[in-house]
């Protein structure tokens, strides 16, 4: 008989369950030098780099503010209306980034799962970091657009880290539900875009929530990224921009489950990737 | 004690003969869904049993397998292709679990990967140095460590800041080679990478194994279908047949004992199943050789290898190779195609032998599909074996001849 005490590792079924959260503190580095990995060949692969970051969410805002700014004269909270754009862009960037990137990460490194053990998370998890790193560097056209329209922001503004925690979970709860549907049925994959596509008119990132009708707010709050973005808005526009406090901790609280039920799911489905991808 | 101790370790997989692919599209699951729900609507009391559970079929890759492995051994294993040694050591190195059993080890276990696995085209030798290491689990403080010494072995000095998608193919294998050798785990796993690259460095690959076992004690691994390598460098072998455990003890009885029963059995038609590919699959491997009875074929005979494919999508620059290699695992020789464009639907592609080449021994002949001249998609190991005979003819020397091939050439000899 093997006994426990005598050996430092065991193998038998449904060990490793017991061991993943340690496991997972334990390959922490391999976790950074996958999102080093992935930023690196990001910005080495596309000839314009970090350019391309930046482009696209400017282009973005430009079109947004000239279709629902200029011929739709949608109200625009008393503050330009490229920064109340581009305060909902950022989270939403981040949002549809980390969600394809997320998505695919599985299968796009297939190879390393069916030949070294980690614990998976770390693959989506490194993904996620990567749209961070866009994230930052989108933050810097804000800023520009901050200072071009003279616009100063108040004590508000710190609280943006825990909007950005927000953000961080609503994409990555949805992100590891996708990977590891993405791995069980190969043409999920097709659905991705279009969810990302859609989920780009249905939030209030080219306007502002306050648009919709007061008896639809607690309901539009449904969709999670509506509490995201609002808390960006208030965060960023200062006072000008009220939260609907309501809608507000009911997308968090959807945000919460997402990101539960998100890392449950995945880990249900962690342990046949190696047989199934 | 010993460094790993294995006891009734079992892995199940359900192969299910209903779909070609392993993954299932989620089209057809919602089409079956709503295909049931149907047909519940129009014949609401009949039952219907779902089709699916009927067309799947248990297969134990391994069962009731025991061993113990003390430190500093190198084991062997061998085995026909579905013996379970590679799911053997996909448990060793939990990428899989095992269905029963439980195993006990005492250190920390490293794999020696396929080529290039975790390289990344894009990036330099120095930053796959780094990135290769930390997932074969090293921390970056070891890596920092050992990186010069890792340079030095694979002699790659000059490219470290090249991306690695300018390397050889035999410079590719030596970093990757030179990051594992390096890792310094108690225990390595080596799964038949040394197939690749050339034979100078297979030697040192092997000599550098030996050393690291020998003088540090650790314990080695090691899967191979060339059992040359086996009897040069293990002590120890595991002879493992359809996911039992045939034979364990010292190589070289082990070896003979596989190739004993290697011997007896001849494979003329291989239609198994092999890894995916979105492009193709190979259906069947045949010798086809309209005559052929149960007394197998002779060295005079011309012999004809067939590989039938199915295409799922039209795809440019592949090329069938076969490979004729000896039970030891020396290849005698390779043949491909030209590079060609294949259409949906079927395919076959037939190489002819001609006769009076092959020596009246055993032959394993391995088939590949390869795309573009630069990778396998389909790679399939000890698809045929083959037993050839000698024609008794005239007089004289009736035994074996050496050498690997027997090739009839023209002499022309001048008397002067």
């Amino acid at each position: 008989m093997i006994e426990n005490q005598d050996y430092k590792l065991i193998i038998e079924p449904g060990r490793s369950e017991m061991h993943y959260w340690k496991d997972l503190w334990r390959y922490r580095e391999l976790f950074w030098f996958l999102s080093w990995r992935d930023i690196l060949v990001r910005y080495k692969q596309t000839a314009i780099g970090i350019a391309w970051s930046v482009i696209r969410p400017f282009l973005t805002m430009i079109v947004f503010t000239v279709i629902f700014g200029r011929i739709a004269k949608l109200p625009s909270e008393g503050v330009p209306y490229p920064i109340m754009v581009f305060a909902a862009m950022l989270p939403w960037q981040f949002f549809s980034n980390s969600l394809s990137e997320c998505s695919s990460s599985l299968i796009s490194n297939a190879n390393l799962l069916t030949k070294v053990y980690f614990p998976r998370l770390v693959v989506p998890a490194s993904a996620v970091i990567v749209s961070l790193v866009d994230f930052f560097i989108s933050f810097a056209i804000l800023a520009i657009l901050m200072v071009w329209y003279g616009f100063v922001p108040d004590w508000r503004f710190l609280t943006l880290p825990l909007f950005l925690g927000l953000a961080f979970a609503t994409s990555f709860g949805f992100g590891l539900w996708f990977a590891a549907l993405n791995v069980k049925y190969r043409d999920f994959r097709y659905i991705v875009p279009f969810i990302v596509q859609f989920g780009l008119y249905v939030s209030p990132v080219g306007f502002s929530s306050n648009v919709v009708p007061e008896k639809w707010r607690f309901l539009y709050s449904l969709n999670p990224m509506v509490g995201v973005i609002d808390g960006f808005r208030w965060a960023i526009l200062g006072g000008k921009a009220q939260l609907y406090w309501p809608g507000f901790w009911l997308s968090t609280a959807l945000t919460i489950l997402v990101f539960l039920f998100g890392v449950r799911y995945f880990r249900n489905t962690e342990r046949a990737f190696a047989d199934v991808i | 004690m010993p460094i790993i101790k294995v006891e009734n370790l079992s892995k199940k997989y359900i192969l299910s003969h209903q779909q070609q692919e392993s993954y299932t599209a989620l089209r057809d699951v919602i089409t079956n869904k709503v295909k049931a729900a149907g047909r519940k609507m129009l014949h609401p009391f009949t039952l219907h049993h779902s089709p699916s559970t009927d067309s799947n079929e248990d297969f134990w890759a391994l069962k009731d397998v025991s061993f113990e492995i003390e430190q500093g051994d190198r084991v062997g294993i061998i085995g026909r292709n579905g013996a379970g040694k590679s799911t053997l050591l996909k448990i060793l190195s939990r990428i899989t679990e095992p269905t029963g059993g439980k195993i006990g080890i005492n250190g920390r276990v490293a794999s020696l990967l396929e080529v290039g696995t975790g390289f990344h085209p894009e990036l330099t030798g120095r930053e796959n140095i780094y990135l290769n290491g930390a997932i074969l689990g090293m921390t970056r403080i070891e890596i920092k460590q050992k990186f010069d010494e890792i340079v030095a072995f694979a002699e790659v000095e000059k490219f470290l800041d090249t991306p690695v998608k300018h390397f050889s193919s035999g410079m590719y294998v030596r970093l990757a080679f030179a990051v594992a050798a390096h890792l310094e785990p108690e225990i390595l796993l080596v799964d038949e990478v040394l197939a690749v690259g050339d034979t100078s460095f297979q030697k040192k690959c092997l000599g550098k194994m030996e050393d690291v076992s020998k003088s540090e004690g650790r314990t080695v691994l090691f899967v191979s279908h060339n059992l040359t390598a086996v009897q040069n460098f293990c002590d120890k072998t595991i002879y493992l047949h359809k996911g039992l455990i045939k034979d364990f003890g010292h190589t070289h009885t082990v070896v003979d004992h596989y190739l004993n029963d290697c011997q007896n059995v001849a494979t003329n038609v291989w239609n198994g199943k092999h890894k995916e590919n979105e492009f193709l699959k190979v259906v069947s491997v045949r010798i086809g050789n309209e005559s052929m009875d149960s007394d197998g074929l002779f060295i005079n005979e011309e012999i004809k290898v067939t590989l039938t494919v199915e295409v799922f999508k039209e795809v440019t620059g592949i090329a069938f190779e076969i490979i004729v290699s000896t039970l030891e695992g020396t290849v005698a020789f390779s043949s491909f195609t030209e590079t060609i464009t294949l259409c949906r639907g079927k395919a076959e592609a037939t190489c002819s032998i001609p006769k009076d080449t092959l020596n009246n021994t055993h032959y394993m002949i391995a088939a590949v599909v390869s795309k573009d001249y630069s990778y396998w998609l389909v790679q399939i190991n000890e698809a045929l074996s083959l037993d050839l005979h000698a024609v008794p003819e005239g007089l004289g020397w009736q035994g074996e001849w050496p050498g690997v091939v027997r090739p009839k050439l023209t002499w022309q000899v001048n008397l002067s």
